[in-house]
């Protein structure tokens, strides 16, 4: 295999309870890959092995590799913190940092070392245009970020990951918590990266997956039971459990 | 310096602090011990703890008269102050409305603030002579010991308690209510037993503040070195034998031991006292 | 058997009147002293030489001993917590560490005082204001870690998610966002160690000396505003001209100003709550 980013028998356990079982998949450059399935089957848990934020939690055991460029992101030469600024992540609760909406862009790019002003003005301002809130936040970037919509602080957390300048951009539930209308802009912005960017999305809105997505997979208890292109998956899916899902039918 | 060696840097700095938090406990540990025991030692165990004599020109010390001032005046001040306390707890969850609790949760608040030395100079000042003058002389007196006590642990047992009862769930005194009970039926059928062990916890470790006290007890209780007779006969506890010699006595000298082992046997109380809290509070 | 209703009249009473003693207890031993002490609060004796009478060696020794205290056990207590809220890993070290910090907050203070004797006092040599800043530093160690360790462990996970998503270290994240958000707690630790120095007399009874000269060195004696009380309540009056009852009223002085300093100790900390509180609201978390 030789595309960027792929897991291969990849398996976790929380404790002692199974989480994920021998996942096998590969990402497509520059374009929307969407996870479907029901809540529960470790769509989030898979998503978060790709930036090592499993790490944090001291309970997790991993089997199996994830391998981005050629490497191991669980090697021992791997660096969680290199590895985090190439693959970015959109949480599915915004969590915008308690600073000022300046402050929030500029975090990633200031711990990268950058410190000139007119570098971190651009770069700010250069995200924030790229996640579609620059036109309503570019006269209070001072402001909390804290007191934003919950629409406007995802996009802020998306400018945020944008900042660092990821190559591959992971969406938990990117729009669970938000409105339609949220929703939509969200959903346009990330049309308009796919072409720059690798985008791996979890959903449980499976219209979602159907609207933005270029390939889709379905997981059902920690397992990947089937994938390919969104046309495919919807159209004529394989496996009986696939179509149940897709159909409403499931749970 | 690159960020990795920053990483291990400030993580060994910080395990070097709770190394040395540690420490302290293992240094107090230490330092007591090696103090203590000599005084067993010196005086033999059993005639050190069941000892009435304690005389310092001839070296010979015994502490059983000051066991049981510790004693007589955590149970005699527990007595009082634990029904006073949950009654006051009660009324703090049950029955003020939110208008009253901010009047009163504050005051309760302040008690536990004042140090403990102005305990005991309101009590030496005008708890004393109103025992000297209507009961009994000297006034300084266990009894006086034990009312300002009282008032100490207090707060302790009222917050303590507070919380375990307002931990009940809201569900079993809605069942009662429900039931057609009335407040004080479900206060005293579901509510109190719901949160009895953590309202034992919250008095038992009213118990070990009481006997840990020091300087209030001093002040008022006369410090007599004797097994009292009555509530108005001044007594000596182990903490208040510390307080009255601990400035006088010399270094290294079986004094100085002796009065390390008083702390130990304190300490022993407070930790049976503090463990067994922790243990019932814990179950709720 | 009392009919439900009548019990429920009673028990409301009952109560009523117990809490109203309780609170009245307290208002009386404030008012007692404020009526016995207020005589004593003049210029001079609050402000004036403690060789002539006043307090300034007790205020300026509370002060001393307060921020040498303070500079013990800020970094060690604020290191420990952090140390044990985001480092520590789950093994018996750690559950240890935290055994040993609740056991050291149960300790009475006299045995403070013992130890400070044997080990401060005996290391420095004499007492002075290091060697009871040194076992206040002990006593107030645990109350410091504790509420450093509530604020850390109260700051939400996700922030820290986005920190570390952002290709943060794990001290870049502690520093800059974990601290920052957990200040306002990790203050509220510092006034309440401050207010147990303010408030203590057993542990520093032998260890800081009772000079009544304005402390300058660490290395100097120095007493503190409670230790002046206790020695203005017990000890018979020296010289001529001086009453006991004299010595009564300026140590219900004393007491006047230590109800003070605990008062706005108090206040303090509720207005860093409610500050802190609101600005969660305000900001919609
Ligand atoms: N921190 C955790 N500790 C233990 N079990 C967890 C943890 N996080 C998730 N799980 C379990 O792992 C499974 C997969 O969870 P998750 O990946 O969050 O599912 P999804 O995102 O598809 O809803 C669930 O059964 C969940 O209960
Ligand atoms: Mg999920």
């Amino acid at each position: 295999m030789k595309d960027k980013l792929y897991s291969k028998d990849l398996s976790l356990w929380y404790g002692k309870k199974q989480a994920l079982k021998n996942v096998d998949f590969s990402f497509k450059d520059k374009s929307i890959t969407a996870f479907i399935g029901p809540s529960g089957c470790g769509k989030s848990t898979y998503l978060r092995c790709f930036n090592r934020m499993n790490d944090l939690i001291a309970t997790v055991n991993i089997e199996g590799e994830v391998v981005y460029n050629g490497i191991d992101i669980n090697g021992k030469d791997a660096d969680p913190v290199e590895i985090r600024k190439k693959i970015g992540m959109v949480f599915q609760q915004p969590n915008p940092l308690p600073k000022s909406i300046y402050e929030n862009v500029a975090y990633g790019p200031k711990i990268a070392g950058i410190k000139k002003k007119k570098t971190l003005n651009d770069i700010v301002e250069k995200s924030l245009r790229k996640a579609a809130i620059w036109n309503e936040v570019k006269d209070e970037l001072k402001k909390s970020a804290l007191a934003l919509s919950g629409g406007q602080q995802q996009r802020i957390c998306l400018a945020r990951t944008l900042a660092i300048e990821p190559e591959i951009i992971l969406m938990d539930e990117p729009c669970s918590a938000l409105d339609p209308i949220a929703t939509a802009k969200i959903e346009q912005t990330m049309l308009d990266l796919k072409k720059d960017y690798t985008i791996v999305i979890v959903t449980h809105n499976i219209q979602q997956a159907a609207r933005i997505s270029d390939q889709t997979a379905f997981m059902l208890l920690g397992e990947l039971v089937e994938h390919g292109t969104t046309k495919e998956m919807f159209e004529k899916p394989i496996n009986t459990e696939t179509s149940d899902y897709i159909n409403g039918r499931y749970g | 310096m690159s960020k990795k060696n920053i990483e291990i840097t400030v993580r060994c700095l910080l395990f070097l602090c709770s190394i040395i938090s540690l420490m302290i406990l293992v240094g107090i540990g230490y330092f007591l011990f090696k103090n203590g025991f000599s005084a067993f030692i010196e005086n033999g165990l059993g005639n050190f703890i069941f000892g009435k004599t304690w005389n310092i020109s001839k070296n010979v010390y015994g502490v059983y008269p000051l066991i049981l001032g510790s004693l007589f005046v955590t149970t005699g001040s527990i007595i009082v102050s634990a029904p006073i306390g949950i009654s006051v707890a009660i009324f703090m969850t049950d029955i003020a409305t939110s208008d009253i609790k901010k009047i009163i949760g504050p005051c309760i608040e302040l008690m536990a603030g004042i140090p403990s030395i102005v305990f005991g100079l309101v009590g030496m000042i005008f708890l004393v002579p109103l025992i000297r003058e209507n009961f009994s002389p000297p006034g300084y007196s266990l009894i006086a010991a034990i009312i300002v006590l009282i008032v100490m642990t207090m707060p302790t047992i009222i917050t303590l308690s507070e919380d375990s009862l307002r931990s009940v769930p809201r569900q079993y005194k809605e069942a009662s209510y429900a039931l057609g009970a009335t407040k004080w039926q479900t206060v005293w059928n579901v509510t109190l037993p719901a949160a009895k062990s953590g309202i034992i916890g919250a008095v038992i470790l009213g118990m070990g503040r009481a006997i840990g006290e020091a300087m209030a007890v001093y002040m008022v209780i006369g410090n007599a070195f004797k097994i009292p007779n009555s509530l108005f006969d001044p007594s000596r506890t182990l903490t208040s034998n510390i307080v009255g010699q601990i400035e006088e006595a010399a270094l290294n000298s079986q004094h100085m031991h002796a009065l390390f082992a008083c702390g130990i046997i304190l300490l022993i109380f407070v930790f049976l006292f503090n463990g067994i809290s922790f243990k019932m509070r814990k179950v709720v | 058997m009392i009919k439900p209703q009548i019990a429920q009249k009673i028990s409301s009473v009952l109560l009523w009147t117990i809490t109203l003693l309780v609170v009245s207890s307290m208002l009386f031993i404030i008012v007692y002293t404020v009526l016995h002490g207020w005589r004593s609060l003049n210029m001079h004796f609050v402000f004036g030489s403690t060789i002539t009478g006043g307090l300034m060696a007790p205020i300026l020794g509370t002060l001393y001993l307060i921020l040498l205290t303070l500079l013990f056990i800020f970094p060690l207590g604020v290191g420990t917590a952090i140390y044990l809220s985001e480092y520590a890993p789950e093994n018996k070290f750690t559950k240890f560490t935290k055994f040993a910090l609740k056991s050291l907050a149960g300790i009475p203070s006299i045995i403070y005082g013992l130890f400070g004797v044997a080990f401060f006092v005996v290391f420095i040599g004499h007492t002075c204001i290091l060697a009871g800043a040194l076992t206040m530093a002990c006593l107030s160690l645990p109350y410091m870690v504790t509420s450093a360790e509530e604020a850390l462990i109260g700051v939400p996970k996700t922030w820290r998610e986005a920190s570390y998503a952002l290709g943060a270290t794990k001290w870049e994240t502690t520093w800059k966002i974990v601290i920052p958000a957990a200040l306002p707690g990790i203050m509220t630790g510092v006034i309440l160690c401050a207010g147990r120095v303010v408030a203590e007399t057993a542990p520093l009874l032998a260890t800081v000396g009772f000079s009544p000269f304005n402390p300058v060195s660490p290395l100097d004696g120095a007493r503190t505003l409670a230790l002046e009380l206790f020695y203005l309540a017990t000890e018979a009056p020296s010289t001529g001209g001086i009453t006991r009852q004299d010595l009564i009223t300026q140590a219900m002085g004393v007491a006047i100003i230590l109800f003070i300093i605990i008062i706005l100790m108090n206040m303090s900390v509720r207005w860093i709550g409610k500050k802190y509180s609101n600005e969660q609201y305000k900001i919609g978390r």
